[in-house]
């Protein structure tokens, strides 16, 4: 596996967040020329790390309304930036607004990486609401894009707060559908439905093992540096398969980690991973 | 020729809408919210409305001032808060009934509206909660056969969900420019679905920054911007400001102190009486000047 058991450069001070923006990063590997399209901040230097070393013909989104496409690396846009700034720094190559983003999900080019309040261990997502949906404790988001992204196109999901709350054994309503429910709809109905990874704050996750009944399940894929197995499967609240060969996420190479501290001038990915 | 004068104010429009009507509101969560047709409407004594909104402060407002019986969205969210606290509230008090679908959904229930057709096909909510929360959503089976690459076994009749039209009573969306009839043009970098719920709506109003000469229309973008024809609009309401406190590009952006202090009404029945009775129960007008004061 590439993204596993890489040496890290031991000059460097590197962080739990800097792991995980290399993990986010390899969910878009080999993704070429479709749409990199993550949601919050870490996801963000992720994909656009991707963009910027490994996957240069990503199509990036500038969070609204086009489709960026730096000249070089070094011209990915850091994220957060002041709105004069994000305008100025994006070189615009299409137009996107939202009914053409979609078009463009419907056409399946694309690889969302979501947030997720609950999620189970085929990957259903639940960002929609706790509790009951009619009356619930506790309105959240609604399902926004989540049922059709899921079965157009690819999708991972980050979790910054790896706890039981999180990782259930069924989350409440599911708005992204997993492979359970893609299974049941059938190989014609579901076959542009994959998750492929789940990246969290201790861990990272894909979905290359299968239950009895031959439907893929969550399956450890990596410990970030630092996490041990026992801590991993402690503040996981549903089931899942450890990998035969479980190694250690990867750490930054030198020019990854320029390039993270480049696109998070202000370390915002600290705020959300800090060191443990 | 020039298209027949529209132009009235916020008030004629609510004085044409009734109670129990299914309203479409333009716009994106709080962005370009036709927000002085909303306030107008919070002044009046409609009821038991319907609303289909990719929801933003317009949704909360009517939720919290008991106007909405039902609403039917994508999300409700104020972008920089990203839960909309009032219709949140509403959610979890079961005082409204809720249709959350897809976002894409939406788009496709508005399009079918606008098309005359009383339902558009798509794979967007098969298998999720949608489905099964939206009880009165249904299914259709392709009368053509799908079949897969490398597959000779004459395919399958894909069952896919059928979303249905959205036919709108009224519509109300927010445009930076208009003329007397209704031609008028979006600025800014997204027209969301203005023309599509204006395309699927009975009767539709749109407020506007500034009424022009219809000349001067097609030299503010280009005429992509010409986005909704007169033949669509009912009426014209001339509203400087009127989205406010949602972002309108490039007039202005968002008044994110006002909508803290808006968000901020949900801790307690006092706290909404108070910017009630401050910003709501006084005419556009009075509004306007309070808000310039605020902003002095």
């Amino acid at each position: 596996m590439s993204d596993v058991s890489t040496p890290t450069p031991s000059s460097t001070a590197v962080t739990r967040a800097d792991i995980c923006a290399v993990a986010i990063a390899e969910a878009f590997r080999g993704d070429g020329e479709r749409l990199c399209n993550p949601i919050g901040n870490l996801p963000l230097i992720g994909g656009r790390l991707a963009a910027a070393t490994f996957e240069p013909h990503l199509a990036l989104t500038d969070g609204f309304y086009t489709l960026m496409d730096p000249q070089s690396p070094d011209e990915v846009p850091p994220i957060a930036l002041p709105e004069a700034e994000r305008v100025a720094q994006r070189t615009v190559a299409h137009w996107n607004p939202y009914r053409e983003m979609f078009g463009l999900l419907w056409q399946g080019k694309r690889h969302v990486m979501m947030g997720a309040t609950q999620i189970d261990q085929y990957g259903n997502q639940n960002i929609a609401a706790i509790g009951d949906w009619v009356q619930p404790r506790r309105q959240l988001l609604g399902f926004r894009g989540a049922p059709g992204n899921t079965i157009n196109h690819t999708t991972s999901y980050w979790v910054p707060n790896h706890s039981p709350r999180v990782f259930v054994p069924a989350v409440d309503v599911v708005c992204g559908i997993g492979y359970d429910r893609a299974h049941a709809l059938g190989s014609v109905a579901s076959r542009f439905h994959e998750v492929r990874r789940v990246v969290s704050n201790l861990a990272v996750f894909d979905f290359e093992a299968l239950d009895a009944e031959g439907v893929p399940t969550m399956r450890l894929r990596s410990l970030h540096p630092g996490v041990t197995l026992e801590e991993v499967l402690e503040a996981t609240g549903c089931d899942v398969v450890i990998s035969d060969d479980l190694g250690e996420s990867r750490g930054p190479t030198e020019q990854e980690l320029a390039q993270i501290n480049r696109l998070d001038p202000r370390s915002l990915r600290l705020n959300e991973v800090p060191e443990p | 020729m020039p298209g027949p004068d529209k132009r009235c104010t916020e008030d004629e429009v609510v004085a044409e809408l009734s109670s129990g009507m299914i309203i479409g509101i333009g716009g994106w969560g709080s962005r370009r919210k036709p927000m002085s047709l909303i306030r107008a409407i919070l002044r009046s004594d409609l009821t038991d409305l319907t609303i289909v909104s990719y929801g933003g402060p317009d949704v909360g407002l009517l939720c919290r001032s008991g106007k909405a019986r039902k609403v039917i969205s994508g999300f409700v969210s104020l972008d920089s808060i990203p839960l909309e606290p009032h219709y949140q509230a509403a959610r979890q008090n079961g005082t409204i009934q809720a249709a959350e679908w897809d976002e894409g959904m939406l788009l496709l229930g508005l399009q079918a509206a606008a098309w005359r057709v009383p339902f558009l096909p798509t794979r967007a909510g098969l298998g999720s909660d949608v489905m099964k929360n939206m009880a009165d959503l249904r299914t259709v089976t392709s009368p053509y056969a799908t079949v897969l690459p490398g597959q000779n076994d004459g395919g399958e009749f894909e069952e896919l969900l059928a979303v249905p039209a959205l036919e709108l009573d009224a519509a109300l969306v927010h445009q930076n420019a208009a003329d007397v009839s209704g031609n008028s043009v979006w600025l800014g970098e997204d027209p969301f679905m203005d023309d599509l719920f204006v395309r699927a709506a009975q009767r539709s109003y749109v407020s506007t920054e500034r009424i022009l000469p219809t000349t001067e229309l097609a030299g503010l973008g280009d005429i992509a911007h010409l986005k909704i024809s007169r033949m669509d609009v009912t009426g014209v309401i001339e509203a400087p400001h009127g989205a406010h406190f949602t972002e309108c590009l490039p007039d202005y952006s968002r008044d994110e102190a006002f909508q803290k202090r808006y968000a901020a009404t949900a801790k307690s029945d006092e706290a909404w009486d108070e910017f009630r009775a401050e910003f709501l129960d006084i005419d556009e007008a009075g509004y306007q000047a309070k808000v310039k004061e605020l902003q002095a």
